[in-house]
């Protein structure tokens, strides 16, 4: 199985009434088991490109299709603002996505429990999401989404709105969660390290118009990159995205 | 060293920085609101005793509570809190219910939006008690008439409260309930409802005054039974402490109104 996106482009009429090309001919494909990460300046179209492959958007042209599948895939989304029901529980919100597809309540208790557990929110079930901090939240997003063990799981910036320390030890989490259950994914982040951290493959995406600058394949181990053995090359890496963006990402702060 | 600095600002004059904003958390005691309440019900009583006014316009409290207990022993108050009770109920759960669909149907369809929502704002500005001789013309002089100007009364409130709160529940909730695979149907029930659930409350209580209001006004209107036919009815006979009692009880149903929603509202929404 894997995950086609093709000759993709989307346009927006802006508050001028003129035609913005967002995204231009995207192609790519994410295989099974693959860790796609999408980097780019801020404003390039990362989430437009995420959405349109989560269903949530129209592409002005092109397709999206899954290749090598029976049934209807299975998707699941964690966002930057993540998008818990507020009026249900940790628990709750954790088998939104069982509950939707017809899981018998016991099924929904197994896979709930087991989801909260990876995720070190088993204390926290009966919690509403107020109650939680960013960083839980984060969590419960997390475990949400992998709960409907997706064929295809989509993340929108998760951790960029939690603080630099929590971000760093969320980042080792889904990590070691992502070895566990290997879903595909598509990651979207503008932090370069973040990229690099967690990415099989990196996508870098340059802005107006949005379109695919360069892929980059990160031939490092999926467990501890950042450590003083992997160091010199996790760098090389970075400085070698950042080069890519430097430019746009400064026209963007211009902006 | 560490000793000469700290002779040093002994010296000088110390300014000592306090929260200037203190007054801002100042608790006051539990009992507070009562004393208010209390006071002002002895000022009453005190100056009704010593006939300042004549009692024929303002009976002392103690005279109105020893009236009102009268005209609970004699069935007057049942039989006419019953009659308005009915109206009420009826009217308040017609128009909140047909409130909340109609609501939830303009704020999730874009089409009926389009069609329904003008309607909705060029009906609403009418006083509503304006269209009592309307109602009664065309579906009798009966309870039809007044709990149907009741529910009108209510649903509009109820309306236009559900449909901004349909408006502001976040679309990545949406969203997100759709990539976890709702029906549009499951999405109404299980985001759109309780998105907007706190912006009905809202109506719910706006419309409890409303309904309390036009109650009244329609009994005095066009009703042999009911509280506010029995307050007009005292008025005219010049009885003012069977007047008051009445006031009193309706104040009474006002207030139990809001506390009943607001117990439905702790249950209801819990999260918040
Ligand atoms: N609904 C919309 N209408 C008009 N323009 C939009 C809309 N959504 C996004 N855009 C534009 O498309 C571009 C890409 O946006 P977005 O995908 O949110 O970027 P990113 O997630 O990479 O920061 C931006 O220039 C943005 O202004
Ligand atoms: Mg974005």
């Amino acid at each position: 199985m894997k995950i086609v996106i093709e000759n993709v482009i989307k346009k927006f009429i802006d508050a001028k009434k003129n035609e913005v090309t967002a995204l231009n001919d995207i192609n790519f494909s994410i295989n099974e088991e693959e860790f796609v990460v999408l980097v780019g300046p801020s404003g390039c179209g990362k989430s437009t490109l995420l959405n349109i492959v989560g269903g949530l958007l129209s592409p002005t042209s092109g397709d999206v299709y899954f290749d090598g599948i029976e049934q209807d895939p299975t998707l699941g989304i964690v966002f930057q603002e993540n998008a818990l029901f507020p009026w249900r529980t940790v628990f709750q919100n954790v088998v939104y996505g069982l509950e939707e597809r017809g899981a018998s309540k016991k099924e929904q208790k197994e896979i709930g429990n087991h989801y909260l557990d990876m995720v070190g929110l088993a204390d926290f079930r009966d919690a509403y999401p107020k109650q939680l901090s960013g960083g839980m939240k984060q969590r419960a997003g997390i475990a949400r989404a992998l709960a409907v063990e997706p064929d295809l799981l989509l993340m929108d910036e998760p951790f960029s709105a939690l603080d630099a320390q929590t971000r760093t030890l969320m980042q080792e989490e889904l990590l070691t969660i992502w070895n566990r259950t290997r879903l595909s994914t598509l990651y979207v982040t503008h932090n370069i390290q973040e990229a690099v951290y967690l990415a099989d493959r990196v996508i870098v995406l340059s802005r107006h118009p949005g379109q695919i600058k360069q892929i980059i394949h990160i031939d490092l181990p999926k467990t501890k990159r950042n450590s003083e053995e992997h160091i010199q090359q996790f760098n090389r890496y970075s400085e070698e995205i950042w080069e890519l963006i430097r430019h746009d990402a400064q026209k963007a702060l211009k902006e | 060293m560490e000793k000469s600095i700290e002779q040093t600002s002994q010296k000088t004059n110390r300014k000592v920085i306090k929260n200037r904003v203190a007054y801002l958390d100042k608790q006051v005691p539990f009992y507070t609101p009562f004393v208010g309440i209390l006071g002002l019900l002895l000022l009453w009583e005190l100056i009704a005793q010593l006939g300042f006014v004549s009692p024929l316009f303002l009976p002392a409290p103690s005279v109105i509570i020893t009236t009102g207990w009268e005209m609970l022993t004699n069935g007057e108050i049942i039989s006419n809190l019953s009659a308005s009770l009915y109206r009420i109920l009826m009217g308040y759960a017609l128009g909140s219910v047909f409130g909340i669909l109609v609501g939830l149907i303009l704020g999730f369809f874009r089409t009926a939006d389009a069609i329904g929502t003008p309607i909705v704002y060029s009906i609403y500005p009418i006083p509503k008690i304006a269209l009592l001789p309307l109602f009664i013309l065309w579906l009798g002089i009966g309870e039809l008439s007044k709990v149907t100007i009741i529910a009108l009364g209510v649903f509009f409130p109820v309306v236009i409260n559900t449909f901004s709160g349909v408006k502001n529940v976040d679309p990545l909730l949406v969203k997100a309930a759709v990539t976890f695979g709702s029906s549009r149907f499951n999405v109404i029930r299980k985001v759109i409802l309780p998105g907007a659930l706190p912006m009905i409350f809202a109506g719910l209580k706006l419309a409890a005054g409303t309904s309390l209001l036009l109650l009244v006004s329609a009994e005095m209107i066009a009703a042999q039974e009911g509280l506010g036919s029995m307050v007009l009815h005292y008025g005219n006979l010049m009885i003012i402490s069977k007047l008051m009692v009445g006031v009193l009880i309706l104040s009474l149903l006002g207030l139990t109104f809001n506390k009943v929603l607001k117990w439905l509202e702790g249950k209801l929404i819990p999260w918040q």
